[in-house]
């Protein structure tokens, strides 16, 4: 799952344009993922200019 | 009866040029802008060429925040080329330049909707007809003969089209830039600083903005990204270039280098500037791409309502027009960018020092080019081939 690290997004737009299945909502000053649509492929985690976003996969690594 | 004749998506550059060329001739026209301002936040350096603006307009001096008539080059071990440039340029300030464009398109008679968050296409019989959109928490719908995207990087409109915008990571650089203040540089040149050592995959820029002020930024392809961190360059590289700069405003964003979507036309249908990706895959500018396809479209869609038909095929003089007004440089651009690609920076620091022999005064093209066909062969096989389409 991607996560959005609060209060730290630009609202760039930068992930929206790479996303290749149309799984985020970016609107003036609010980003949400939309999980269900989602492939986890972690494109938009590389190209976001400041780090904002990351994934849980390696959380949930260690817990298993 | 529809809403509008034309709804424009976006309130950029692009987009107004298209609402100025429907709505002055008479086509009854809105734009739909998501943010709750035209031209803020500005996600761009900001330059741009006299010629470019001039083939739509005389530039206003209050755009303009400083005026460009030397480039300087760094390679990556920073050895410095100073080109004489024939052709003036211009920092502009994008905040009043967009507010000014989409003035002149209401001058004329378009609507400007702020705070309008399109989330959706109204489509009938394979046919865009209309838009959805959020206003202020109220889900609310418009319908047109035609819609033009000018979306932007983003290019979700395109999407909700079913045509495919979604950009690879390769194509695009993943920037951010820091207009500073208390800078002493030269406000007549702006600055390029070349390579894997300060940009991998983009570069670093240096623009100045009048009154000691200034754009610095850079690009990181988005390939290479996930290594690098473009806020923590900047600011690396301002604490060892320019310690005294402070940051009044910090941007970040993506700047599509790819080549031009091959479809940019569907039924009922535009995609224009950055979000059909018309931006220039070599120096990553996008404002004149975006108002001459943007000004093409709104002409286009005139006509196509004369003779009712704004089908794709109705549409069809706009890939076309676009082709010869920017898009076959942009091919050529294009080609050349990826074969500049591969150059590394022992290679740049080796050519930079080669045309640091050429006086300043004679560093013609020509020469440049005769220094790099002695370097890199197969690159200037690749630029002539580029630009003769051989």
């Amino acid at each position: 799952m991607i996560l959005v690290k609060d209060n730290r997004c630009d609202f760039c737009g930068t992930c929206v344009a790479v996303c290749p299945v149309d799984a985020i909502e970016l609107r003036e000053a609010d980003i949400s993922i939309i999980h269900e649509t989602c492939i986890d492929c972690d494109v938009c985690i590389w190209v976001c200019p400041i780090d904002v976003l990351s994934s849980d996969k390696e959380v949930e690594a260690i817990n298993d | 009866m529809t809403d509008y004749d034309v709804i424009v998506v976006g309130g950029g550059p692009a987009g107004s040029m298209a609402a100025h060329a429907a709505a002055s001739q008479g086509a009854k026209t809105i734009i739909l802008e998501k943010d709750r301002d035209i031209g803020y936040p500005v996600r761009c350096g900001e330059a741009v060429s006299d010629a470019g603006l001039k083939q739509f307009m005389e530039p206003e001096p209050e755009w303009i925040a400083a005026t460009i008539n030397k480039i300087r080059m760094r390679s990556p071990n920073n050895t410095i080329i100073d080109l004489q440039s024939n052709a003036t340029g211009y920092v502009l300030h994008r905040r009043i330049f967009d507010y000014a464009l989409a003035n002149r398109a209401s001058q004329v008679g378009a609507e400007v909707q702020t705070r309008a968050y399109v989330d959706g296409l109204i489509v009938e019989d394979d046919m865009v007809r209309g838009v959805k959109y959020q206003y202020m928490g109220e889900n609310r719908s418009l319908t047109a003969k035609v819609v033009i995207a000018a979306d932007g990087v983003e290019s979700r409109v395109g999407r909700m089209a079913g045509m495919r915008t979604s950009i690879k990571i390769h194509d695009m650089e993943s920037a951010y830039q820091a207009t500073v203040g208390n800078i002493d540089i030269d406000q007549e040149m702006i600055d390029f600083y070349v390579g894997e050592n300060w940009a991998p995959g983009g570069y670093l820029w240096v623009f100045p903005k009048g009154n000691r002020m200034a754009n610095i930024g850079l690009g990181v392809v988005g390939s290479k990204s996930k290594d690098y961190n473009s806020h923590d360059m900047i600011h690396n590289f301002l604490r060892d270039h320019y310690p005294e700069a402070t940051v009044l405003t910090s941007v970040c964003g993506g700047v599509p280098v790819a080549q031009t979507l091959k479809k940019i036309t569907g039924n009922g249908i535009m995609l224009t500037g950055d979000a059909a990706r018309m931006v220039n895959p070599v120096s990553g500018g996008g404002i004149i791409s975006g108002m001459h396809s943007g000004k093409i479209a709104g002409e286009v869609a005139i006509e196509a309502m004369g003779k009712g038909d704004l089908s794709f095929n109705g549409l069809a003089q706009y890939p076309k027009r676009w082709r010869k007004a920017g898009g076959k440089t942009h091919e050529a651009l294009h080609r050349i960018s990826e074969s500049i690609k591969n150059i590394t920076d022992a290679e740049l620091n080796s050519l930079a020092q080669k045309i640091e022999k050429i006086p300043e005064s004679d560093r013609s093209l020509l020469k440049i080019f005769t220094a790099l066909a002695y370097q890199k062969p197969k690159i200037l096989l690749d630029v002539t081939r580029a630009y003769t389409g051989l």
